[in-house]
């Protein structure tokens, strides 16, 4: 019976209830999109970053940090024995990493120049174009971003300066073999790639490396001498860091939004307690306990809620099921300010994020409904009869 | 410090009488015994060629035998103030605008320094020649209405940025008027020549040397010119103290 009366009272407030749930469906749409958009980056970073560069995880060489290009000329030794029995068994490859230059067209260019299993199929790199040319010096592989950068284009040679393990500077000529088409910067900008057994020789650091990465589904193990082991967590660390440091501008717009839905629900409820004082009274006088109409009222704030969310779903799920399908052109590219965000970011609504921003409106709607609603109980019947109910 | 990349050029002039007589492994004693001078104090000018202008930098050097060595940079504006200490195979520098003293090291040291075509790991290497290199006399010819030998030095040891050089050396100054710099493919990285020899303090001594990255294709080279340079002064032990790059 309440549900009922709350139902035909909530519509008889046509303009109220319909600008309160607008404002709560708002709010809800987005809450869900800007939050989908988060874990649309999260999920985005992580997946081209397990595609493209870690597989199942990485063992590094103690001293390697990815980060410091300082630490790259000292970062590198014979690979562990279990870790090397994993590579003999093509479930590993390794990366040998030095710094370098390139005189492409005849000007220099500081460059981190990466040595890989060419046969690898453990990432998606097309690395398997360095071991068709023999009859190249040094066969390099780049992205199209260092491409454009360097106007380097598919045949073009230039020379590639190094300091071997000896320190003692050494040159030859790098041909194009081929540009990847990658969306992880990180092999692209700045990288040129080159066969591993290439690297270790023009390195003088034969069967070394920097770091290997691993195949997916594999255990990571333990014997692995001083090198250190990384999971996928730690290889987004940076983008998760990213997220984390711009989540509080997100969060104090969701408040924002939901403090002006809780408000405007709130202040219905106040308004409607004084206006409806002789409902109240009646209501009571017929035998309904204090309780119940504070259910009742509750009830019928409570209701918004539920109204804004199948607002969402016709208003906004088209306008969420659009950009889950076809992503959101970002005005720029990301990657040149070494962050891992899509040309196209699609977001993902997960069914946790949706029943977790329900149970979260629902609840706000629910305390401000209750709230005002509490000053029922102090009331007599006869003076809410007489329309003297104090609010 | 810059000295270390031209100790090779330097030589004496005592020598020349005998010169026709020297074997390759004397040529490299004599100029070791030129460039390993007690101390110079010198006041030089580096002019950084580019293709619209070119950037001249001033400074000032202090150098103790091989291991010490003090620069400061006096102009331009923004350079000055920069110093570089080389304590052995450390080397540190100080940029006034940061304030902080940074130690160069790793594949830092394959950077230019001031944008010149002279990198780090090239101004570090100052150990004697000899120690360095076995030498071989090619041949002789005439460079320029002078007479020069044709020396090719192999690197002996491990750990130097050059693994062979070929220098055509003035048999009457003992000095290489032109060096080829290669690396360990046999690739030719760099060219340096000196210009202006004249009689300082006893010796030979160049006015201006001219190092080129010829790798780079529009590099129109560096130039070094020395204003003024004093063998053999005493300098302080406080001149290569870590508490002088801030001050």
């Amino acid at each position: 019976m309440l549900f009922n009366i709350a139902i035909k009272n909530l519509f008889g407030a046509k303009l109220r209830t319909s600008l309160n749930v607008f404002v709560t469906s708002i709010s809800f749409f987005l809450v869900i999109f800007i939050s989908g958009m988060y874990d649309g980056m999260r999920e985005y970073a992580k997946n081209i970053t397990i595609e493209t560069e870690v597989a199942g995880g990485t063992y590094w060489h103690p001293g390697y940090d990815s980060m410091d290009p300082r630490t790259f000329e000292d970062s590198h030794s014979i690979i562990p024995n279990q870790i090397k029995k994993l590579i003999d068994q093509k479930y590993a490859f390794g990366v040998l990493i030095s710094q370098a230059s390139i005189y492409p067209n005849g000007r220099i260019m500081p460059v981190v120049m990466k040595g890989i299993t060419p046969d690898q199929t453990i990432v998606n790199m097309p690395t398997n174009v360095l071991d068709q040319h023999n009859d190249i010096a040094i066969p390099v592989l780049i992205g199209s971003g260092m491409a454009k950068n360097a106007n380097l284009k598919v045949g073009d040679s230039f020379t590639i300066r190094w300091l071997d393990a000896d320190r003692t500077y050494d040159a030859d000529e790098g041909t194009i073999v081929h540009i990847m088409e990658t969306e992880n910067f990180k092999l692209d900008l700045g990288n040129i790639w080159i066969p591993l057994s290439k690297a270790q020789s023009m390195l003088a650091m034969k069967n070394q490396a920097t770091y290997v990465t691993y195949a997916k589904d594999l255990e990571a193990i333990k014997d692995i001498e001083d090198w250190i082991h990384h999971d996928i967590d730690y290889m987004i660390r940076d983008m998760e860091a990213i997220i984390k440091a711009d989540e509080p501008g997100a969060q104090v717009m969701y408040s924002i939004l939901l403090a002006l839905a809780a408000m405007g629900i709130f202040n219905a409820q106040v308004l409607s307690i004084f206006r409806r004082g002789k409902e109240i009274g009646t209501l009571m006088a017929l035998g309904m306990t204090r309780s119940r109409v504070v259910g009742l009222f509750t009830l019928e704030g409570g209701l918004n809620a539920l109204l804004a969310g199948i607002i969402t779903i016709i208003l906004f799920g088209p306008v969420l099921f659009y950009f889950g399908e076809n992503g959101i052109p970002l005005p720029m590219d990301y990657s040149e300010m070494g962050m891992l965000v899509a040309k196209r970011l699609i977001p993902i609504y997960s069914f946790s994020l949706i029943i977790s921003t329900t149970i979260l409106i629902s609840i706000i709607v629910l305390v401000v409904s209750y709230i005002p609603s509490r000053k029922i109980t102090k009331m007599k019947p006869t003076d809410a009869l007489r329309g003297r109910a104090a609010v | 410090m810059k000295n270390g990349l031209i100790l090779f050029f330097l030589s004496s002039s005592f020598l020349f009488t005998q010169s026709d007589q020297m074997s390759a492994d004397d040529i490299m004693k004599a100029m070791d015994q030129n460039l390993n001078a007690e101390s110079r104090i010198i006041t030089s000018k580096m002019v950084v060629k580019g293709r619209r202008n070119n950037r001249t930098i001033e400074s000032k050097n202090w150098v103790v035998g091989t291991e010490l060595a003090f620069t400061e940079y006096l102009s331009p504006p923004r350079e000055a103030g920069t110093k570089m200490l080389k304590i052995g195979e450390k080397l540190y520098t100080y940029s006034p605008q940061t304030d902080r003293v940074i130690q160069i090291s790793g594949h830092m040291l394959r950077q230019s320094v001031m944008g010149s075509d002279m990198s780090y790991n090239d101004m570090m290497e100052d150990r004697p020649i000899e120690e360095l290199y076995s030498a071989t006399i090619e041949g002789s010819t005439m460079l320029d209405g002078r007479d020069h030998w044709i020396m090719v030095l192999d690197a002996k040891v491990k750990g130097i940025s050059y693994p062979k050089r070929r220098s055509w050396v003035d048999k009457e100054y003992l000095l290489p008027k032109k060096e080829e710099l290669y690396a360990k493919s046999g690739k030719l990285l760099k060219t340096a020549s000196l210009e202006g020899i004249k009689k300082i303090e006893g010796r030979w001594f160049p006015s201006k040397f001219v190092y080129k990255d010829e790798l780079k294709r529009n590099s129109k080279g560096t130039e070094w010119i020395i204003d003024n340079i004093q063998f053999n002064k005493k300098i302080p032990d406080s001149r290569f103290s870590k508490a002088l790059l801030r001050k």
